[in-house]
């Protein structure tokens, strides 16, 4: 049954022509997440070019013009399920801008997979998604060595490539590291295992995916409910609807609601068809107090004794996605969990050199750029650390004349309190 | 912590799809939720239900009726809307109704750009709406798999996929200039079977012809089309009463069945649990030109 299994959602990066696409058309069409009628399309493209056998990276690159071009030029999302799971792939375009979409598939993945050529080894694109990947506190990276068929499936090659990148990675936080060869063209070790390298012991890359255990980074302490908006049917009933961010609350529990600190207690947890004892994160729900308190958009209600960051001012690294490049003492919207506000970037510390990680000073970040400033709000938020609480640590940026996204923003941690770096 | 503490995958969807029909109706002045009577629409109305409940969903329901939908989508929609209180707005392009717009004569594409999406964006700017919220899915269909929740529209309801807004967390950006539009798709990690298992679980409505029946038909095309009103067997085609049932629902003049015995939700979920082919494969209009889904969607398309 669907309604069972779990879900795993990972991001795919990798470089130029690694066969990222390739790999990912073969893990749908050998789990049926092809349908016939699609994959009769794209052999149909494949009779038009000349070529002999269908190319089942046409699967991924969804786009005309990216079939036309043989590139892709966005993030994509691809479903596909197995006895075990579900998945959701975010599927990161090596070519134009990387950063960006990176930065993007990765702010909800459990996962990151990271091609490397074999013929290749590890490269500059390698070091950047890695980089990307434990900047959006991603719990594991899974390293895919593809093509093995064109080294010969040779073990010495693949080891190489192996500690290269552990000894590159060994600068980052990373929890947990796999490294694995497979060919995405000749299908070993993608979901069969294959007598090619029969000196690999390890998993396949299906197996991989699908017995990875998550360590959830569901939040289930701390109790955060950014209210969305008010359901008032009659002037009897007022209640805050939102989603529960991170924690657990029950009917009858002391809560406060944030900025003004008012407290009040649990009324009622309200889901449609029934009212829940009991509700936890990521439940949608609608809540009412005990009192009658002024509560809009954008308020936080939380637990008494385990209250967020209420500040205008924080430490952020921000990922820049715009044309026009982003400079101290400029103003912005931002969006933090439910809240719009006008904040300024009041210091830009330093941008980082993704292929170097080396910090450099600099009063602009430009498209693409990732750096780190300390952003003032014209109102005090409610906010937790990025890697304690994604949803109440993230941000995005508004160009307020163009309304583009113009960035994403992770908070830091505190001002104050940020140990120095060297 | 206890590890009791876990929702089912049909569940987190419903959780995220409320949450953004909640943000809708907070970042938006006048949305529109795009009703087509299909399964799609069913949940995407059940799930615009729970997001406000006990309140009313507080914003209206737009049909756009190419007067050529099959008359027992047009019967369970004036249902629905009596039984569920519902502000309905249809609406029709009679401009060119008029003018006798017909596939036979013009062309699927042409039949489609005038009746579905000019009437959808005529609609649209007649009615105010900023944003406009769809039942599509991701999986659906390739061009689909870039679409973002909140996807950008401009003035003239065009969609350009190489310069759409990043998209990330559960950040949605709903600004928008005046005479601008978002539209919003809080299926869109939705795929077909996960819609079945929640009407099943849901026990929701949905037009009696998605499930198999014996049904008067005709083919035509490699299409097997219902022999109603608007499909008169032409000359050298004949009437056969077959079991088929519908994947999914459009105009009667080119939405294909299947031939199948599925006749309960048990058996439609094995069905596609088991399916080659993808939903969409009966429906003619993506097959005009290759890409043809992702030139409509440039031009307004759902």
């Amino acid at each position: 049954m669907t309604n069972e299994k779990d879900l795993l959602r990972f991001v795919t990066a990798g470089s130029i022509d690694d066969g990222k696409s390739t790999l990912i058309g073969r893990l749908l069409y050998e789990n049926q997440g092809v349908y016939q009628d699609q994959f009769l399309s794209i052999k149909e493209i494949a009779q038009r070019k000349g070529q002999v056998q269908a190319d089942l990276s046409l699967i991924v690159d969804g786009l005309k013009s990216e079939r036309e071009q043989g590139i892709t030029i966005d993030v994509a999302y691809r479903y596909f399920s197995t006895a075990k799971r579900n998945f959701i792939i975010a599927d990161s375009p090596g070519h134009v801008q990387y950063t960006r979409n990176m930065v993007t598939a990765a702010s909800t993945a459990d996962l990151a997979v990271i091609l490397v050529d074999a013929r290749k080894g590890i490269l500059e694109q390698t070091k950047r998604h890695s980089f990307i990947a434990t900047l959006l506190n991603i719990p594991h990276i899974l390293v895919v060595v593809n093509k093995m068929d064109l080294v010969d499936y040779s073990q010495e090659v693949f080891e190489q490539i192996k500690k290269d990148y552990l000894d590159f990675s060994s600068r980052l936080q990373i929890h947990d590291i796999q490294v694995m060869p497979v060919s995405a063209l000749k299908g070993d070790f993608i979901t069969k295992k294959s007598s090619k390298l029969s000196w690999y012991e390890g998993r396949t890359f299906l197996q991989y995916l699908e017995n990875i255990s998550i360590v959830s980074d569901r939040n289930l302490i701390d109790f955060r409910f950014p209210v969305q908006t008010l359901i008032r049917p009659n002037p009897d009933f007022r209640g805050y609807a939102g989603r529960i961010e991170s924690g657990v609350i029950k009917a009858g529990d002391d809560v406060a609601v944030l900025p003004s600190g008012k407290k009040s207690r649990i009324k009622s947890i309200i889901s449609y068809d029934k009212e829940l004892e009991e509700a936890f994160t990521p439940q949608s729900v609608v809540l009412t107090l005990e009192d009658e308190i002024d509560i809009s958009r954008g308020d936080m209600l939380i637990r008494q004794r385990n209250v967020p960051e209420i500040g205008d001012e924080f430490e952020t690294l921000i990922c820049w996605m715009f044309e026009q490049p982003a400079a101290e003492g400029e103003k912005y919207l931002i969006k933090h969990t439910t809240n719009i506000v006008p904040a300024l970037i009041k210091e830009l510390r330093y941008k980082i050199d993704i292929n170097t990680l080396h910090r450099k000073e600099s009063k602009e970040l430009g498209l693409n750029d990732i750096g780190r400033a300390i952003i003032k709000t014209q109102k005090p938020v409610m906010f937790d650390s990025y890697v304690k609480n994604h949803a109440t640590g993230s941000f995005i940026v508004i160009d307020q004349f163009s309304n583009a996204t113009a960035g994403a923003g992770i908070i830091w941690d505190k001002p104050g309190v940020l140990p120095e770096t060297d | 912590m206890s590890s009791g503490y876990k929702i089912s995958y049909l569940d987190s969807l419903e959780s995220e799809s409320i949450y953004i029909f909640r943000e809708v109706a907070a970042e938006f002045e006048n949305p529109v939720l795009l009703y087509s009577i299909g399964k799609d629409s069913s949940v995407l109305l059940r799930l615009a239900q729970k997001a406000f409940y006990p309140g009313k969903i507080p914003f209206p329901l737009l049909h756009i009726d190419t007067s050529y939908k099959f008359t027992q989508m047009i019967k369970f929609r004036d249902n629905i809307a009596q039984k569920e209180g519902i502000n309905l707005i249809v609406h029709r392009n009679e401009e060119y109704l008029g003018k006798k717009m017909h596939p036979s004569q013009y062309g699927l594409d042409k039949c489609c750009k005038f009746l579905k999406t000019q009437a959808l964006l005529d609609a649209l700017s007649e009615g105010g709406f900023d944003a406009a919220i769809g039942g599509a899915r991701r999986e659906e269909e390739r061009s689909r798999a870039k679409e973002r929740i909140f996807s950008f529209r401009c003035r003239f309801g065009a969609w350009d996929p190489k310069n759409q807004r990043p998209e990330l967390w559960n950040l949605f950006n709903a600004k928008i200039n005046p005479g601008e539009l978002v539209r919003v798709f809080p299926l869109s990690n939705w795929t077909e079977l996960d819609i079945w298992h929640y009407i099943k679980r849901e026990k929701i409505d949905i037009v009696p012809l998605y499930f198999a029946k014996k049904r008067k038909i005709v083919r035509r095309n490699g299409l097997i089309l219902l022999a109603d009103q608007f499909n008169k067997p032409k000359e050298g085609e004949k009437v056969e009463e077959v079991s088929v049932r519908f994947r999914t629902l459009g105009c009667s003049l080119c939405s294909g069945a299947i031939e199948s015995k599925a006749g309960s939700l048990d058996q439609i979920i094995e069905e596609v649990g088991a399916a080659v082919k993808s939903e969409r494969e009966n429906r003619a209009i993506d097959y005009e030109t290759e890409g043809s889904m992702e030139t409509k969607k440039k031009e307004g398309y759902f």
